[in-house]
């Protein structure tokens, strides 16, 4: 996929905004047959209320896997070198998710260009689930 | 409790094959239609073969057991949560290549947390290598064993 071009961008320039409309327990359940998953409390009400938890919540890789094609869209598939995610408040059925970021680093690497940026997932709330970070090559 | 000693302790090596079916699986369930994971032909013309999601490697879970991690130094798995995750890509990983991944324990470290009390972190690390031997990624994963279980 075509690289971004290295001269035209900026520190502090943003990564378009991926919104989700409301997550959903399907989404999570299809994430763990995809992913290999299976921790329960990610589709298994009756284990989640033993827990003491009101209902199931998402993967936290199910959200970085949102986060990360906020990333791929933006720096092309497979420029991305690094992605690093840390995870904050839990994203429960129904949140919106915004998936967004900003350009923080431009170097040189290994002979490539590349560039370093912030990420975050907030839900309607404004609270982060997730804050990340990521490298990318650009042409 | 924080056991020290794990660090540097190995799992034994996996394999772990890339599928197409799997990476369309993967990617339909991140919700990303980029036709790079769809198009084979698109893919190999730009990129000379079929890419994985950036997250891929998670699906790691389906080519493990128990032998191919080194334990979690008596961590109290009902007390687990994911903190961190960080994958870093040094050469390209394509649907048909053969990974060979191993585990290891990179660091133990005991924290005062929040919500949960005393936490213990873990942070393994998973160097992936394709068929002819080339070092492709690093996955680096910090568990969290909360000092009791953490509520909503």
């Amino acid at each position: 996929m075509a690289k971004l071009k290295f001269d035209s961008i900026k520190v502090g320039d943003e990564i378009p905004k991926i919104e989700i409309r409301g997550v959903t327990r399907p989404d999570f359940v299809r994430y763990a047959g995809a992913s290999g998953d299976f921790v329960p409390l990610h589709y298994d009400q009756t284990f989640v209320e033993m827990a003491g938890i009101p209902t199931v919540f998402a993967q936290g890789m199910f959200t970085a896997g949102l986060l990360s094609k906020a990333v791929t869209d933006y720096v092309g598939v497979g420029n991305v070198r690094r992605f690093q995610v840390r995870f904050a408040t839990r994203v429960w059925p129904g949140d919106v998710v915004t998936c967004t970021g900003k350009v923080t680093n431009k170097l040189e690497k290994g002979g490539e260009k590349q560039i370093e940026g912030d990420l975050i997932v907030l839900n309607q709330k404004g609270e982060p689930a997730i804050r990340g970070s990521f490298r990318a090559a650009c042409a | 409790m924080a056991d020290k000693s794990a660090v540097g302790k190995t799992g034994k090596p996996f394999k772990m094959h890339v599928d197409w079916s799997k990476v369309r699986e993967f990617a339909r369930a991140i919700k990303d239609p980029n036709p790079l994971y769809f198009d084979p032909e698109l893919a190999r013309k730009e990129l000379g073969g079929i890419p994985v999601p950036v997250t891929f490697l998670q699906t790691s879970a389906f080519w493990t057991d128990e032998t191919s991690s080194p334990g979690f130094g008596g961590f109290d798995l009902r007390r687990i949560l994911h903190g961190e995750q960080e994958f870093e890509f040094f050469k390209p990983i394509f649907v048909g290549d053969t990974l060979t991944g191993l585990t290891k324990v990179a660091d133990v470290l005991e924290k005062e947390g929040g919500r949960g009390g005393k936490m213990t972190l873990l942070i393994t690390e998973t160097e992936y290598t394709n068929q002819k031997g080339e070092k492709v990624a690093i996955a680096r994963s910090t568990l969290i064993e909360t000092g009791q279980a953490v509520k909503a």
